[in-house]
């Protein structure tokens, strides 16, 4: 079992699976980085995300990878739009408030597509999804390969713009000390939409990266967003190097113990392993305070 | 001479490399007002967090009423009689004036009517009767600087902690509350002041301490403080003294 | 206390529908409505009256069904008597998540955020632990006595349902008069002044964890009752969490009518829902959802706000809330 020809694949289709982890949780940290606020609705938006590329897939005949070209500006502007026209309204700057119109959007969501949908799960077919690459003496999954390449181009991106654009010094601004970055004339309401839809934009590239190799229905996204809570509360609310990392990581992890124990104790593992990070490190191996 | 109810021993309180108070000792004597002064981000408002307990000290001793206090949490403190103001007031805003006392008296009655009946005593003395049935965020800066003063005052301490609560008022309203605070210090209470209004800590206080740069660097009656070259120079900074000389010198 | 005589009117009021009328549509919406209610009035103390808002009270009111199922099915215990030890298995629940919870400090999303999570523990548990039937769930057995809490007309159902409700009015309009009311609303304005004030905060918020609870685990163990089945999505799922928190939102968070206001807008809503679209799955939580967005976004203090400000006269200014940081 413990085998290098074992050991090795297991852990690298770990990294490239916790690539994709990373993103969905680059997109729930910005968010609370700059927001403050914990994107409860982060987990039935990825999930319509996947919807929307899988009938892409589905009605025009669209490959995920080129989907993912059309369904991220278009998931911006959804992300931009909740946050500026929905969430901040509604919540009057109120913590509580925010908390319960996060919620209550993730409500919706998850449950209008359950309404469209059904519970059906579906997947789809792609004629390379099982082709491998081989790496070293590891035959990966050329889907999983890609994943990982386009969340290195993906975070990259974001760093860039980040560093070098107006617009992300000014979410940087914002993210550090609101008051001021307002008293410079920085429309903060603009900037939290933009974050807001930078972090949906995230999660449907991430959708589209998993598509190949993952099933569809109305609760998938809950599952991956549970592990993004993790790495995030693990990495450190805020920290764009611990989602990184930490989504490495727990893909690295969640690909062993695959190895070693079975999908249902996986799972209450991860819930109960994020318990105890909130119960113990709220603030996380990286991040700010709580 | 009995024992000062507060005696604050080289109490130290480092955030990482930053020093906001270093070995700063001070005594307030019961019964009397104490004044805390110093230039602002000399450490006062985080002394006044370690003596009520919502900072641990780094090192040092606080004995109040002869027992060290170090360590305790702020509900033991207040229950022990110590209360506090807070620099930025911290009113229950969705309750009213009257509510928001009442909190405060129910420290020592169990009974709401008693605690509301008490409540409203509190206010008379502090002049929020008009006041008790408006919602807290509705006062005014005055108002809610009388609240955050009546609220300390329910839970009938022996040691009270001001905070700059003169800040943020116009003369007229500092003159108005000084000798509130005074009638407080004459029915026996302990108080201990942070305040950078001078003309209030020179008619209060009897004892100024000087806090600069997180180390207490004089102390003394309010007019001997005020001549005192140190504490000129940590306000307005070194060689202050010695111009000001010359300027009186010259003109 | 004067404030007991609304609780005994609206009461009367209520008990006096069956006397009125024995259609079963009607027993049974109103008697779902007071199982919300009550679920939600639970909800209200720790929440409304408290401050902390839990995204997962299914896991009290889940503990409360299959603890008196799970007696009553395979420990022989007499119904009542496992209603009770429902009851406090809810609470002890509510007081090990409280503990692990308060004491680490956690407040505001992170607390939302971990009863998600152990409510979604427990739903997984329930999924598979053999002793909950797994999958398949759990049923009582049809035992129609009253002896073994179940009765043959909805009537007896109807009026134990009304008095839990009442009972938990009670408790909350004495807890809103008493010295430990004060304490928890302080907690709820600012954590920090009140502990100033003497208050000890994490007790305040425990106790309030724990009477909440046991509120929600009693609806929680009349459901299994009532229904006589239940398995690991009914008893621990979203949809308990959400509308234990929507009815006292709806009503009025804070309030000792809200939830009671609130379930029965919920609830009439639900059902207008499912007669105008007929059953199909989530479209009733979308319009839950829809509703919690637009009551926080235009009426924050729920119908007992707006009552209040519609008696203070239009001319009233609203009252301005303050941020928190």
């Amino acid at each position: 079992m413990l085998s290098p020809v074992i050991l090795i694949p297991a852990i690298l289709n770990g990294l490239m699976t916790g690539a994709v982890y990373a993103l969905i949780a680059l997109g729930l940290t910005l968010i609370y980085g700059v927001l403050h606020i914990i994107n409860f609705a982060h987990g039935a938006l990825l999930t319509a995300a996947m919807f929307a590329a899988f009938f892409a897939h589905r009605l025009l005949g669209l490959d995920p990878y080129v989907a993912a070209v059309l369904l991220t500006p278009l998931f911006y502007g959804l992300g931009y739009g909740l946050q500026r026209f929905v969430i901040g309204p509604a919540a009057h700057g109120e913590d509580r408030s925010i908390l319960l119109v996060t919620l209550g959007l993730a409500v919706v969501i998850e449950n209008a597509l359950l309404y469209a949908f059904r519970a059906d799960t579906r997947t789809i077919n792609l004629p390379y999804a099982f082709n491998t690459v081989e790496i070293g003496n590891a035959f990966i999954a050329v889907p999983r390969v890609i994943a990982f390449a386009v969340v290195i181009v993906v975070a990259l991106a974001l760093w860039l713009i980040m560093r070098w654009t107006d617009s992300g010094k000014a979410i940087r601004a914002v993210a550090k000390e609101k008051l001021g970055a307002e008293l410079s004339g920085i429309n903060v309401a603009h900037i939290y939409a933009m974050t807001f839809g930078l972090g949906t934009a995230c999660l449907a590239i991430a959708a589209c990266l998993l598509l190949p190799t993952y099933y569809v229905n109305p609760s998938a996204g809950n599952a991956f967003v549970l592990i993004a809570f993790t790495i995030v509360v693990l990495g450190g609310m805020g920290s764009v190097v611990g989602a990184l990392v930490g989504g490495l990581f727990v893909g690295v992890v969640e690909s062993l113990c695959g190895l070693f124990l079975g999908e249902t104790l996986g799972q209450i593992g991860i819930f109960l392993m994020f318990i105890l990070v909130l119960l113990f490190r709220p603030t996380g191996l990286f991040g700010a305070r709580a | 001479m009995t024992d000062p109810l507060l005696r604050v021993e080289n109490v130290s309180k480092h955030f990482g490399g930053l020093r906001a108070v270093d070995k700063a000792s001070f005594t307030a004597a019961t019964g009397c007002i104490t004044a805390l002064i110093g230039p602002n981000g000399a450490g006062k408002t985080t002394l006044f967090a370690t003596i009520t307990g919502f900072l641990r000290p780094t090192e040092g001793r606080i004995v109040y009423n002869g027992a060290d206090i170090v360590g305790l949490p702020p509900y033991r403190l207040a229950r022990l009689g110590i209360a506090r103001t807070f620099q930025i007031v911290q009113p229950f805003a969705n309750l009213t004036v009257r509510e928001n006392i009442t909190v405060g008296s129910h420290l020592t009655r169990t009974s709401r009517a008693d605690a509301l009946e008490a409540a409203g005593v509190v206010a008379d003395a502090i002049g929020l009767r008009a006041q008790l049935d408006k919602p807290a965020a509705a006062l005014t800066v005055a108002g809610c600087k009388r609240l955050e003063l009546a609220r300390a005052l329910a839970i009938e301490p022996r040691l009270l902690l001001l905070d700059e609560v003169l800040a943020g008022l116009n003369p007229s309203e500092v003159r108005d509350l000084v000798p509130l605070i005074r009638s407080i210090a004459a029915r026996g209470v302990t108080i201990v002041m942070i305040e950078h209004i001078m003309q209030a800590v020179m008619s209060l206080a009897e004892r100024v301490f000087v806090l600069s740069e997180g180390r207490i660097i004089a102390n003394g009656s309010p007019q001997a403080i005020a001549a005192d070259q140190r504490v000129i120079e940590a306000y307005l900074g070194k060689g202050a003294a010695a111009r000001m000389m010359a300027g009186a010198a010259h003109g | 206390m004067k404030g007991l005589v609304p609780i005994a009117a609206a009461v009367a009021l209520l008990a006096a529908v069956p006397l009125v009328t024995q259609s079963n549509v009607v027993l049974n919406f109103l008697v779902m409505t007071f199982l919300i209610a009550l679920a939600g009035q639970g909800w209200n103390l720790l929440g409304g009256y408290g401050g902390q808002y839990s995204f997962g009270h299914a896991a009290f009111f889940g503990t409360g069904a299959y603890v008196t199922a799970i007696a009553q099915m395979h420990y022989g215990i007499n119904a009542w008597v496992g209603f009770f030890i429902g009851v406090a298995a809810g609470a002890l629940v509510g007081a090990v998540i409280g503990l692990l919870s308060f004491r680490s400090g956690l407040r505001g999303s992170y607390f939302a955020l971990v009863t998600l999570a152990f409510a979604e523990v427990l739903r997984i548990i329930a999924s598979v632990a053999p002793i909950t039937g797994a999958g398949v769930g759990t049923l009582i057995k049809l035992d129609l006595r009253p002896e073994a809490f179940q009765f043959q007309s909805r009537v007896p159902f109807y009026w134990i349902a009304l008095g839990l409700v009442a009972v938990s009015l009670i408790i909350v309009r004495i807890i809103e008069d008493s010295r430990f009311g004060a304490h928890l609303v302080a907690v709820r304005e600012n954590e920090d002044a009140a502990s100033a004030l003497g208050v000890n905060p994490t007790m305040v918020k425990l106790a309030a964890m724990t009477v909440s609870a046991a509120i929600t685990a009693a609806a929680g163990c009349f459901y299994a009752q009532y229904f006589l089945f239940i398995d690991a999505s009914i008893a621990y799922g979203p949809w308990v969490s959400i509308e234990a928190l929507l009815a006292p939102i709806v009503g009025g968070v804070g309030t000792v009518f809200g939830p009671l206001l609130g379930a029965l807008v919920v609830r009439t809503l639900g059902e207008v829902t499912k007669l105008m679209t007929g059953d199909a799955p989530g479209l009733d939580l979308v319009i839950y959802g829809s509703v919690l967005v637009v009551v926080v976004a235009f009426a924050p203090r729920g119908i007992a706000g707006v009552i209040t400000m519609l008696r203070q006269g239009f001319a009233a200014r609203p009252i301005p809330e303050r941020g928190h940081d």
